[in-house]
């Protein structure tokens, strides 16, 4: 087993447009990306349950060429709207690390 | 066909680049500079003030460069999405700096200058006619909506800087525009597929991002073909690799493959990334399918109210431990003390707690799990929204005081339980504003609702 952060690059999250939120989970190599893509533990039911979000509002995409796990789903608030606290939705990802991959 | 050299100076106007990183691409050739210089990414705010993100000066640097590599080589400048916004006033303010460059360089130049903001009337009649559509989440676009926009600005494609070329104007200044656009107009004119030059805008459009390890923004280089095109860096220290350049249409993007212009989409899934160096990338593959409808995309902002902050940090790990009620008496309090002062006034406080949930709010997975403050102190930030700055502070001004002698049960006595960095505790924030517009419109022609002045400098 190893958490999702230390297998992967680079994880970051990001606006897509005001409304939208993004993030982007990359690897090094491509058994790294093939090991956490194949094991599906990011899927929309896991997202979904960790950010409280409607499932069928949740796009995953794997990337297979970028060797990157790509999520995407509508910000609750828009961004820099009164209730938001994250203008550029840069610290949304921090949920993600710690999902764990099968060896 | 023969090939299109071009060079995007940098991924954000006023972040910065080498001179020396132009110059290079110059000297190999490049026959336009583009250069992005807006974004929705820092919130409401500039579409609202008309302020640029980034400082006079540091916008000044940046375009100095442009323009007189522009001149002396007599290549095209395009600069898209000016003073961040692309509002009239955000325009105006780099016009500005445009022609002081002018002045100060001796530069001559045709200008053109492509307004983006639009009237509430012209929006009302799109909305009348049908003509406003919808993008998810979002609900169709209301009288109320267009009623409280302060500004809205529509992005515009290639037509409207193709427009201004074909006018031989020399250095381009444009409102809001598709980041891409800035760079697909002048080789779409010159007949290059639109498949291989929208996924060439795309990945040029933020600069030297799409390298794989960049230690401060730069310019970055493409050269078209007839269907591929090869990009690299100018910066001998960077390189691209076919996952960097891939991975670039995963940024700002909810769907990697799917990239939505104003007349289709861009789909990348049947891209495919080639190393042809150690530091250039040859990509092609790409399809771009023509919408049958040509639709604008539309950035609107409202007022909100006014807004008065107060930040303290807690440190007592009792009230600690009960956060949550200590925090839902205090809001009570304060709405029995603002009913006895100003009366019935409407009125919100945000109340960030980090240390909680500060950063990510309802998203927050503790929130749900931990039920409180896990850390061994709390910083909280009040955040008082109300219909006029002075109720704000009134009521802010209360708040501190009730906050720092909310009571625990644990404690018999007056308590101090807040402490604050400042004083006085509370700061005026002025008017605050939302992004409320997440909508396209029909036009009558892709140039219909933007207007273009030229100048001679």
């Amino acid at each position: 087993m190893a958490a999702l952060g230390d297998l992967a690059k680079l994880v970051r999250s990001k606006n897509a447009g005001p409304f939208w939120l993004t993030i982007d989970i990359m690897f090094d190599d491509a058994e790294a990306y093939r090991r956490a893509r194949d094991a599906e533990i990011v899927n929309r039911a896991a997202i979904a349950r960790l950010y409280h979000r409607n499932p069928a509002d949740i796009i995953v995409v794997d990337h297979d060429t970028a060797l990157a796990i790509k999520v995407s789903f509508p910000r609750p608030q828009s961004s820099g709207s009164k209730h938001d606290s994250d203008v550029y939705g840069g610290q949304q990802y921090a949920p993600l690390l710690g999902l764990e991959v099968p060896d | 066909m023969a090939s299109f050299p071009l060079v995007s100076a940098t991924g954000m106007l006023g972040s910065g680049f080498r001179a020396e990183s132009l110059d290079k691409a110059i000297s190999l050739g490049a026959r336009m500079i583009g250069c992005d210089a807006g974004s929705t990414d820092p919130g409401p705010g500039p579409l609202a003030t008309g302020v640029c993100m980034f400082s006079a000066a540091a916008v000044k640097r940046d375009t100095e460069i442009m323009m007189t590599r522009a001149r002396k080589a007599g290549i095209p400048l395009i600069i898209g999405s000016a003073g961040t916004s692309g509002s009239d006033a955000g325009l105006a303010w780099m016009v500005e700096i445009v022609r002081e460059i002018a002045r100060e360089q001796d530069l001559h130049f045709k200008l053109a200058v492509i307004h983006s903001e639009l009237s509430l009337e012209v929006v009302r009649r799109h909305q009348r006619d049908g003509r406003a559509r919808a993008l998810p989440p979002s609900a169709p676009l209301s009288d109320a909506d267009i009623d409280a926009a302060t500004h809205i600005v529509g992005m515009m494609g290639v037509e409207p800087i193709q427009q201004a070329l074909t006018a031989d104007a020399q250095i381009i200044v444009a409102g809001r525009s598709s980041d891409t656009s800035i760079f697909a107009a002048l080789p779409l004119l010159e007949g290059y597929a639109p498949a291989v030059v929208w996924h060439m805008a795309k990945i040029l459009e933020c600069g030297a991002a799409a390298v794989a390890v960049r230690t401060a923004p730069d310019c970055m280089m493409a050269i078209l073909h007839e269907d591929s095109f090869d990009v690299f860096p100018l910066r001998e220290d960077y390189h691209c690799t076919p996952q960097s350049v891939a991975s670039h249409t995963l940024y700002e993007n909810a769907d990697p493959f799917d990239l939505r212009e104003p007349s289709g989409t861009l789909r990348t899934r049947t891209a495919r990334y080639e190393a042809i160096s150690d530091r250039a990338v040859r990509v092609s593959g790409s399809e771009f399918f023509h919408d049958p409808e040509y639709t604008i995309k539309l950035e609107g902002v409202r007022h909100v109210g006014y807004s008065t902050i107060l930040m303290g940090g807690v440190r007592d790990p009792y009230i600690l431990a009960q956060i949550d009620s200590w925090l839902a008496q205090l809001e009570d309090s304060i709405k029995t003390r603002i009913g006895n002062t100003v009366g019935e006034r409407a009125y919100e406080i945000v109340t960030r707690v980090y240390g909680r949930d500060g950063v990510m709010g309802e998203l927050e997975p503790h929130r749900r799990i931990a039920g409180g403050v896990g850390g061994h102190e709390a910083f909280i930030l009040w955040d008082v929204i109300s219909q006029s700055q002075d109720l704000s502070r009134t009521i802010a001004t209360s708040l501190s005081h009730l906050a720092v002698h909310n009571p625990i049960p644990k404690w018999h006595g007056l308590i101090s339980g807040v402490a604050f960095p400042y004083s006085p505790p509370e700061i005026d924030r002025g008017p605050v504003y939302e992004f409320h517009l997440n909508h396209v419109l029909v036009p009558d022609s892709p140039t219909a609702l933007f207007r273009t002045e030229y100048e001679e400098l």
